[in-house]
């Protein structure tokens, strides 16, 4: 028995060391700080229309649905949906138009921000959805099997209306980790990703790898907002090499 | 459950639960029996639960930090069950067999009446442990204003009706994260003067009337609400099964099941099934893996719920319990070496041990978010901790020990059960 446990703790460690790839290509700019292990930039569900709206050479419009934790107060220009377009302007093609709008949803559960999709959709049309949902969920304490139900519909509904969709959960806060209790809506948000075959962007490990490996230090009581910019270019960063990653973007549409 | 029903309905439980004991080693090697009536020796504990116990304490510490390279020494990472499991287990073992046998001696009422004095402590050590956490909170609301985290820090806001919540707290409805273990205990513990006496009438029927409630409380979806919206972590009318297992297995199941529990079919199946989940469990972290993991599969295996505790979970355990019983002799020597002493210190000393880990973990976190978050700190303060419930329990020992010299010779029998009664 403590062989086998040894065993496998020597397993996990030297995947967890596994060197860093992909960051390199991410953007050539990029700041070391944003490295992270290629399995957390990738995901084996596709994103068919927004690869066939680059190919045809259309419009690429995202719309991010989020949180509070979507924006850095009085700093929108630095949060990850706009640092996510200006990488995505630069990767894709410079014939191809993208467009990132964003929608804000404080302080609503996932069912009632589902509740608002329909409108939503009529009115914006997006390619791709970003739904990052969680948060406040998890800290009303709202039941997990409920808030499946409600991520479940939300992206039926996303999904009805002709988008893509990416699920984004929850932000790594370590300071409020005895608080609030994260792991079954990070599970949840798994299984409805898995159930409709949607990409999901794991941000809360991303950001708990940056703080693990010393890139950030997310326990940092600092009332500035550079750190929030930093990270959030990061998450910028690294969405955008997801997306490209899981609409299958062939390098020669890149322009690397 | 089918097992067969070597003892009459009619046994007492003290009875019973004296070959319980020696019925776990039995599974090997069957001893002589015990003389029908005798009561188990008094000051002779079954070690094994007590170290097993002190072993969920420790790793339910190190559980509550946050993750660091000593988390993946514990078991939820290698399994679907984890220390919770464990602890439930013991707990329900060991209540039924201290106040079974207090039943047996001094009757319904008093025994009853005792669980209540129990029940008392643990309600106790909750509200104490509220009120630690309170003081972080806030002191986490006043102090932490990084513009990143200005959605998290949406949970201070029960802060702002402190009438509401802190009521609420007092009927155990408001639980903040790690604080859900003590109110499922104090349910259960609440009704095990009617488990004790439906197990001395008979104690399959009770078992069966459990897993009965277990299978309506996943069909129709019962739960304990709590405050503000949703239900309780652990829901009591699912994870009660482990308890009254724990008390069957007290009071004569053990030594029943023990021709299953030496049987190689037993081993090997328990085996294969561990050896499944670790597989699973390593999907989780090794994301590499999971394309290895049929789709079907994993739809229905998805989720594990905690809070209702999973079929998949309750076999986990199982499975973990009957290689732990064939593999770990009660006679086995290393019992009584130094290096397990800790560990068996802390699992005779539950309640205390298990408040303290949850008030150091609290502690933990703040010097982490304080002081500094390396993964020297890190450690420094899981060590630490385990030392000072170590220490601890050592010193109520001693206490105990010295309380009980100059005490009547007649108490000894009363604060011995006590100690042992499944805190």
């Amino acid at each position: 028995m403590k062989a086998k446990v040894l065993l496998s703790l020597i397993l996990l460690c030297g995947s967890l060391a596994a060197p860093p790839a992909r960051a390199g290509d991410a953007a050539p700019a990029a700041p070391a700080a944003c490295e992270l292990p290629s399995y957390l930039l990738t995901s084996e569900s596709q994103l068919p229309k927004v690869a066939d709206a680059v190919k045809a050479g259309k419009p690429l419009e995202i719309l991010v649905i989020g949180s509070r934790s979507t924006t850095i107060p009085a700093s929108e220009d630095a949060s990850y949906p706009a640092r996510m377009q200006a990488i995505l302007k630069d990767k894709l093609p410079p014939s191809e138009t993208v467009h990132v709008s964003v929608e804000i949803q404080s302080k609503k559960t996932a069912e009632e921000a589902a509740a608002s999709f329909v409108k939503l959709m009529e009115a914006k049309a997006p390619t791709l959805v970003i739904w990052q949902t969680g948060t406040v969920d998890a800290i009303r304490a709202i039941d997990p099997d409920d808030f499946r139900g409600a991520v479940t519909e939300g992206v039926t509904v996303l999904q009805k209306a002709g988008a893509d969709v990416v699920l984004m959960n929850l932000q790594y806060s370590p300071r409020t980790e005895t608080m609030i209790s994260v792991p079954p809506y990070l599970d949840n948000m798994r299984v409805v990703a898995q159930e409709h075959d949607i990409p999901l962007f794991d941000r809360f490990a991303i950001m708990r790898q940056w703080n693990d490996q010393g890139q950030f230090d997310l326990f940092s009581p600092s009332r500035g907002p550079e750190l929030a910019k930093q990270v959030h270019d990061c998450l910028g960063r690294a969405l955008a090499q997801f997306v490209i990653d899981a609409a299958h973007l062939e390098p020669a549409q890149q322009q690397n | 459950m089918t097992i067969a029903d070597q003892v009459t309905g009619s046994t007492i439980a003290g009875t019973a639960g004296a070959k319980a004991v020696e019925a776990k080693s039995a599974g090997v090697k069957p001893r002589a029996a015990a003389p029908a009536i005798s009561l188990p020796a008094i000051g002779e504990r079954e070690l094994r639960l007590d170290l097993f116990r002190g072993l969920a304490l420790w790793l339910i510490f190190i559980d509550h930090l946050p993750p660091s390279l000593l988390t993946w020494f514990t078991i939820r990472n290698y399994g679907f069950s984890d220390a919770t499991e464990i602890f439930i287990f013991i707990s329900g073992y060991t209540a039924a067999f201290v106040y079974g046998r207090a039943m047996l001696e001094s009757g319904i009422v008093i025994a009853t009446a005792r669980i209540m004095r129990r029940v008392w402590q643990i309600y106790v050590a909750h509200v104490f442990l509220f009120t630690i956490f309170l003081a972080e909170i806030s002191y986490v609301a006043t102090s932490f204003e990084n513009p990143l985290y200005t959605e998290e820090m949406g949970i201070m806001d029960f802060l702002k009706q402190p009438d509401v919540t802190i009521v609420q707290a007092l009927l155990l409805r408001f639980r903040p994260v790690n604080m859900d273990v003590l109110p499922l205990y104090i349910v259960l513990m609440l009704a095990l003067p009617l488990i004790l006496w439906s197990m001395k009438w008979k104690p399959d029927l009770t078992l069966g009337l459990s897993v009965a409630l277990y299978a309506v409380t996943w069909e129709y979806d019962l739960y304990f609400s709590a405050y503000p919206n949703g239900f309780w972590a652990f829901n009591p009318l699912a994870w009660q099964l482990l308890f009254v297992f724990g008390a069957w297995c007290a009071l004569g199941g053990a030594r029943r099941m023990s021709r299953i529990l030496a049987s190689p079919v037993t081993m090997w199946i328990s085996i294969a099934y561990i050896v499944a989940a670790f597989y699973v469990t390593l999907t989780w972290y090794v994301p590499q893996l999971s394309h290895l993991m049929p789709k079907r599969l994993e739809q229905w295996m998805y989720p594990i719920d905690k809070t209702d505790l999973d079929v998949l979970r309750f076999t986990h355990f199982l499975a973990l319990a009957a290689l732990t019983v064939r593999f770990l002799p009660r006679d086995w020597p290393g019992l009584k070496s130094p290096w397990l002493r800790p560990l068996i210190l802390c699992g005779s000393h539950s309640l205390e041990i298990f408040c303290l880990g949850v008030f150091l973990a609290f502690a933990g976190h703040f010097i982490l978010a304080e002081v500094s978050g390396g993964a020297v700190m890190h450690a420094v303060i899981s060590l630490s901790g385990i030392l000072i419930m170590w220490g601890v329990a050592w010193v109520i020992s001693w206490y105990k020990r010295v309380a009980d010299k100059s005490g009547a010779k007649t108490k000894i029998a009363v604060s011995n059960a006590d100690m042992a009664g499944g805190g």
